[in-house]
């Protein structure tokens, strides 16, 4: 039996993983730009259940995912036009986005409880077939978006520090002053990395209605907007170290899911608690030496030069 | 005296630009609000009156408010002293569930004890456990290794869990298998509740909490202790004052504030130990309290106007078939008109 328990909860780490990735590395952005969004949860939220929404009124999941993706771009644009435009309080903002998540995700979801989708395809490259431990196993039977976690992953990591616009944007993070001297705009870089970070908060929240669970519950995402917040600190503000942070969070998920599945002892309310618990020794143990990775004016308002 | 009859009038009138401008804020974010309900189909206008007829324009449903304001106010209170130091205490709903947790241990573990003893008990336990629920992150904090805010909101989900736990193991009443619940609490756990309604003694706790808050801060050496960190820190360690102490009770006092509030929800009104204790009662105390910039008066005022806006939320699911969370929009809208009227100073943390 260890041996499927191990490939089930590999297979199902992947997959629970995937949704923390795109949130971890939208969050990563926007806290390179120097914002600290705590609404992430509400955007996550919003994403599920426009997800779902649409692709249960259309028939379509990818319609839902791209409806996803404008959704959670377009709440972090509000949320920009907060902190960015209007200069007010990050985490103050943060938790109105968080009700706001709340209150819409609700709203929106609310005539499509229960109802039927067909998910977002899954397939397995025929190669892989052949292994015999593979066959009879979900794992790397996979849809688009897990496929795509670490292109992506790499794709934001390319960007942010391989491309001048990832260094508009870090050293905005670090000093909007200086890069406003320098030429740049703090505000336009702040906006585009809140857009980018809110399409991938909005495809984190379409995949988990979208592919893992196939239904809309209010509060589905249970806190893993605050997780993937504290991934980020956990993979020091660097896209690839995120890779790892959110496949041992899903790991933790996928086996609290599947030693519930195979009928342990234990209860499932106390196996639910792993990734909190998790989450908060990982910050823990990382405490002491995030302040040197964290970019310098993250939480800051920038007020401009006059 | 004329100066301080001076002074009063100013106060008074400055209390009147504030409530006007808070009403403004709230005609608002309702018109915004009444937009969206309209987007989705809905009745607005109807889902107003009903708020109205349900809560202000009769005597129980008066009374219904005054049931909610108690845990709001407890809720509010436990998120503004803590943020007189410059903490942000997030976690104000998980320690709501640890405080009816940890009462409701007290209640089922000396069923035998006379109202006396047990009531005073029920009451101490679940202050303790919110307290404990506080401290957690206090301690984190104190010690400089995790942000009080990620840690409150994450301890967040794991006290509903362990209120789940009990309710469907240990403490499951045998008389209820279709709705997982413990067993009744003796009679003498109850708080008495008053004039045939459900407004309960917790009423009375917090107001009697609001005014020592409003004593603390106002009157005493520790008020000033408290502002003078959350004004510079590093200032207030240098002059003596134990900042790293300060930072625990304050998180501590606070969670054990939100514990009464759930040690209040199930003595006062349920009876018994359940799911769904609370519609985000936590959350909400900390928008009243950072709305109310965490003063006493405004906490209460903001308590009340509150106890209302969410009562529409019950409204929007009696009558429009909405889930309750649809309310959290409203809130929402407060939030950003207020945010986006009041640009932040300085820097947040």
């Amino acid at each position: 039996m260890t041996t499927p328990l191990v490939l089930g909860v590999l297979a199902g780490a992947v997959l629970s993983g995937t949704s923390l990735l795109y949130a971890t590395l939208g969050e990563t952005i926007v806290e390179r730009s120097g914002i600290v969004n705590l609404g992430l949860e509400g955007i996550l939220l919003i994403g599920a259940s426009v997800g779902f929404s649409v692709a249960a009124a259309s028939g379509s999941a990818w319609l839902g995912l791209a409806a996803a993706a404008a959704a959670g771009g377009l709440g972090n644009l509000l949320f920009g036009w907060l902190v960015v435009t209007r200069k007010a309080n990050q985490l103050a903002s943060g938790l109105a986005m968080m009700f706001f998540g709340f209150g819409v995700s609700a709203l929106v979801g609310a005539p499509y409880v229960g109802a039927v989708i067909v998910g977002l395809p899954k397939w397995r490259p025929s190669w892989l077939d052949g292994l015999p431990w593979v066959r009879s196993t979900t794992l790397f039977n996979y849809d688009l978006l897990t496929w795509l976690a670490v292109p992506v992953a790499i794709l934001v990591w390319w960007a942010l520090f391989r491309t001048r616009w990832g260094l508009g944007v870090r050293a905005v993070g670090e000093s909007p002053a200086a890069a406003f001297a320098a030429g740049r705009n703090p505000a336009v870089l702040q906006y585009q990395a809140l857009s980018s970070g809110g399409v991938l908060g909005g495809l984190a929240g379409a995949h988990l209605s979208l592919s893992l669970t196939l239904t809309w519950a209010e509060y589905m995402t249970a806190g893993r907007g605050f997780i993937a917040i504290a991934l980020v600190i956990f993979s020091k503000w660097h896209p690839l170290r995120a890779i790892a942070g959110a496949l041992l969070f899903g790991g933790a998920e996928a086996l609290q899911l599947q030693l519930q599945a195979r009928g342990s002892d234990i209860s499932p309310f106390l196996l639910e608690m792993a990734p909190y618990l998790l989450t908060i020794l990982v910050l823990l143990a990382w405490g002491g030496s995030r302040r040197l990775a964290a970019p310098a004016s993250l939480g800051r308002t920038f007020y401009g030069s006059d | 005296m004329p100066e301080a009859r001076m002074a009063a009038a100013l106060r008074t009138s400055q209390a009147v630009r504030i409530s006007l401008r808070y009403a403004l804020v709230c005609a608002v974010a309702l018109a915004m609000f009444a937009a969206i309900l309209l987007a989705a189909g809905k009745d607005p206008l109807k889902a107003y009156a009903d708020t109205f007829t349900y809560t202000l324009a009769n005597a129980y449903g008066f009374s219904e408010l005054l049931v909610r304001m108690t845990p709001l106010l407890l809720a509010a209170v436990a998120v503004a002293l803590p943020s007189r130091l410059g903490l942000i205490n997030v976690g104000g709903e998980g320690q709501l569930y640890l405080g009816a947790w940890m009462a409701s241990a007290g209640a089922l573990m000396f069923p035998g004890l006379p109202a006396w003893i047990l009531l005073p008990l029920v009451v101490v336990m679940g202050f303790l456990g919110g307290a404990i629920w506080g401290a957690i992150p206090g301690v984190l904090r104190a010690a400089k290794l995790v942000n009080e805010t990620i840690a409150t909101l994450l301890l967040n989900y794991i006290a509903p869990l362990i209120v789940s736990f009990f309710i469907f193991g240990p403490w499951r009443a045998v008389d209820s298998s279709a709705y997982p619940q413990s067993s009744a609490f003796p009679e003498a756990a109850r708080l008495p509740s008053f004039f045939n309604t459900r407004i309960h003694a917790g009423i009375l706790i917090s107001l009697a909490v609001l005014l020592a808050y409003w004593l603390i801060m106002e009157k005493t050496r520790w008020g000033v202790e408290m502002r003078a960190i959350g004004g510079n820190p590093e200032a207030a360690q240098r002059l003596g004052i134990p900042v790293a102490v300060w930072i625990v009770i304050a998180l501590a006092i606070g969670g054990g504030l939100a514990g009464l509030a759930g040690m209040g929800e199930v003595m006062g009104i349920h009876g018994r130990l359940r799911q769904g204790l609370s519609p985000g009662y936590g959350f909400t105390g900390f928008l009243i309290s950072w709305l109310a910039g965490g003063r006493p008066l405004g906490i209460l005022f903001m308590a009340f106007l509150f106890a209302i806006i969410t009562s529409a939320g019950d409204t929007l699911q009696i009558t429009q078939g909405l889930p309750y969370s649809v309310v959290n929009i409203l809130l929402a809208m407060i939030l950003f008109i207020v945010l986006a009227r009041r640009p932040a100073r300085g820097t947040a943390k």
